[in-house]
């Protein structure tokens, strides 16, 4: 956007403006320059010089009203606080249901559900060496565990945020868990977080589990299948986060998952869907850094693109189609192991820009998370954290307050400028598709992890407790670890061997060989069939292994 | 930067590598680049190696360093990796943990012969002068230079 200053009909402003330039200059001069994580020169002072307020309705406008810079809903926070959304995920199914039953006492409504790293990697228990199973996450490999997992759990009344890559076996497992409850998948809502494997192939590698091209199908036959049977489910969540927590700079990652966005938005009309049959249940989840400013520029600078692109560029017309519905988790790689406290004032800086960013639910990360996963007193601290910003600062009472900013103003302009300038080039490669694909992404997330890391061992960027202000406290660690106990693991694997041997193993068969079969037939939805093998019995690694083999193992480009 | 090991000398060959389960690889490329820009001839593997294709790798590319990279308790296998390693006749080879490591497990790792666990902020000349140190001891241990 090309902005013109605006003339001013500020008496006084001139002369005043010049005097504070030269007194600034004669006392600093052009000396410490300062740069964004994105890149942009940070200036001193912004003035009406830099930001030109006339065009506040084209280029702001009023929450929940296009461009939408200042928010999706009109009421914002006031209307609904943000959700609570913490991760939570340990152990085997028990140890996760007695956790989710403690949040929802405590008034949570909105669950999430994090696996254990094996059924990332898309295998069954007893394929992996027990030391680390449950370690980081719940075992679920059944619709039996999902059932554990969610005993005495109203699923029709709370929203489940599922870690769930594709080809969604999680959500197979749920659905299962819904038929046999009687609870019509009308009335189950939630989010396939993960879903979005193109930032799985670039930047979070454990979660890419099938080969590029069949990812490709297997995502679309899953927003297919959700929209016609689960409609109250978002499947798709466009990630930023694991590109940023890469290394890809704030700008770049939000270039990128707009890229993203528009690759799937694409994929989906290319099957015939209209815009606005999809786009209302897309969301975005974003990583928040402790850049500060540059964290909120990169939220309503995001909102804004996407809202002008979804009308524009991808000829959406529903309102609902042009919001921008984002969850945000604070960054795990600004925390630090030295005087691990420091990292309870990192996460509130990094949650304040998200609430002042407009997000719709966070995430705050425990401080301990560079020594473990997080034991319960950090996991507490963690929620209190939301909830002081929300009911003592009294964050939550006013709808993008940094909005009319000099500062806050120009920089958001500035940001979706750079932004802009990304998707340009990507385009110009022929799509997020293509340039993944060929690792233009990830070399360029490369470089700037590099450099960033260089500013640090230069330096330039300052980390309290790494390289200034260090201290020898360093290790006065807190609450002893929780590892899930051995014989829990032990009464995990016979559960499984157990299960396999009382299902009826000619209905898991006959669902297998349909899976294979709409695998390798263009005109049938591979989802479709990962519910059906899920209910007749199948494990998540026989499905995922039917689909590797099919599709093709899951590999990253590996690029150093 | 300077090299800190000899110039008459073949470089530190050093493995970096991810075993287990887990995938976050941005730590393994930065200490893969800032090796390889120290001179140090660096193999570089993808995440998820079985512990006996490490071990085939160490036979292969006569190793001095393997450089195990964990975020998410795979720590937890690299005891498995020596025990492999010494198996193969190869206790020579020195092997180092980067990444979230917690103060309970170190004593461990330690007790199982790792040389060194590099936590997350180690400074860049500290993971380079320790690995050529150790590469070294690996060399004068293997009865090669």
């Amino acid at each position: 956007m090309n902005q013109q200053p605006m003339q001013l009909a500020l008496p006084g402003f001139e002369r005043a403006h010049a005097t504070w330039r030269q007194q600034y200059a004669a006392q600093i001069g052009d000396r410490d320059r300062i740069y964004n994580r994105s890149g942009i020169d940070i200036k001193p002072l912004y003035t009406p010089d830099d930001w030109d307020s006339h065009r506040y309705v084209e280029d702001l406008g009023f929450p929940g009203q296009a461009p939408m810079t200042r928010g999706i809903y009109a009421t914002m926070h006031r209307g609904r606080p943000w959700s609570q959304r913490q991760l939570v995920g340990l152990g085997v199914p028990e140890d996760y249901n007695a956790r989710l039953k403690g949040m929802l006492a405590a008034g949570a409504s909105a669950i999430s559900l994090i696996p254990c790293n094996s059924v990332y990697r898309g295998v069954d228990i007893d394929e992996v060496d027990p030391l680390i199973l449950g370690t980081c996450g719940t075992i679920v490999n059944s619709v039996q565990d999902m059932d554990i997992c969610l005993r005495d759990i109203p699923i029709d009344k709370i929203s489940t945020a599922l870690n769930d890559p594709l080809p969604f076996t999680l959500l197979a497992f749920l659905l299962a868990v819904a038929k046999r409850r009687g609870i019509p998948w009308s009335r189950i809502t939630g989010t396939s977080n993960q879903s979005d494997y193109i930032s799985h192939f670039v930047a979070n590698h454990m979660f890419f589990r099938i080969a590029l091209a069949g990812s490709r199908r297997i995502l679309v036959d899953h927003l297919q299948f959700t929209n016609k049977h689960v409609p109250n489910w978002n499947p798709v969540s466009v990630v930023g986060q694991h590109m940023q927590q890469a290394g890809a700079t704030p700008a770049q990652a939000m270039a990128f998952t707009l890229c993203t966005a528009i690759q799937y938005a694409e994929d989906c009309m290319a099957r015939g869907m209209a815009p606005d049959s999809f786009l209302p249940r897309f969301t975005f989840f974003f990583d928040l850094s402790i850049s500060f400013f540059e964290e909120i520029a990169k939220l309503r600078a995001g909102r804004r693109v996407w809202s002008r692109l979804t009308r524009d560029r991808l000829g959406a017309t529903d309102s609902r189609s042009w919001h921008f519905k984002f969850h945000a988790q604070t960054s795990g790689v600004d925390l630090t192991r030295q005087q691990p406290l420091n990292n309870i004032t990192r996460v509130t800086v990094q949650a304040m820009a998200g609430l002042l960013g407009g997000l719709q639910s966070l995430h705050t990360d425990a401080y301990d998370e560079v020594f473990s996963t997080p034991v319960a007193e950090a996991a507490r601290v963690a929620v209190s954290t939301q909830n002081i910003l929300r009911d003592e600062a009294r964050l939550a009472d006013v709808i993008d307050p940094l909005g009319g900013s000099y500062y806050m103003e120009t920089l958001t302009n500035q940001m979706e400028q750079e932004i802009e300038k990304i998707i340009v080039q990507i385009d110009d490669t022929g799509g997020m598709y293509s340039a993944v694909e060929s690792g233009l992404v990830q070399n360029m997330i490369g470089a700037s992890a590099l450099a960033f890391q260089e500013r640090v061992e230069r330096g330039e960027q300052k980390i309290v407790g790494v390289n200034a202000f260090q201290a020898d406290e360093d290790s006065a660690r807190h609450a002893p670890l929780e590892r899930p106990e051995p014989a829990a693991i032990e009464a995990q694997l016979a559960r499984l061997k157990a299960f396999k041997a009382a299902r009826d193993r000619a209905s898991v068969h006959a669902a297998l060989d349909a899976l294979v079969a709409a695998a390798n037939s263009e005109n049938q939805n591979v989802f479709k069939h990962v519910v059906d093998a899920a209910a007749a019995g199948a494990t998540h690694g026989e499905i995922i292994g039917v689909l590797r083999r099919e599709l093709g193992f899951g590999e990253p480009l590996v690029i150093v | 930067m300077n090299h800190p090991f000899d110039a008459d000398e073949r470089p530190p060959k050093v493995l970096v590598t991810k075993i287990g389960l887990d995938g976050h690889d941005r730590g393994s490329r930065i200490i893969a680049a800032y090796l390889r820009d120290a001179g140090m001839e660096v193999v570089y593997t993808g995440p998820w190696q079985e512990i006996p294709a490490v071990v085939e790798l160490a036979i292969q590319e006569d190793l001095d360093v393997i450089g195990v990279s964990s975020l998410a308790t795979d720590h937890l296998l690299v005891p498995k990796l020596m025990a492999a390693l010494r198996d193969a006749g190869l206790a020579h080879i020195k092997v180092v943990v980067g990444g979230i490591v917690p103060d309970e497990d170190e004593a461990s790792l330690l007790a199982a012969g790792i040389s060194k666990i590099f936590h997350p902020g180690s400074p860049r000349e500290e993971i380079v002068s320790e690995i050529s140190r150790l590469s070294a001891d690996a060399r004068a241990a293997s009865g090669t230079t």
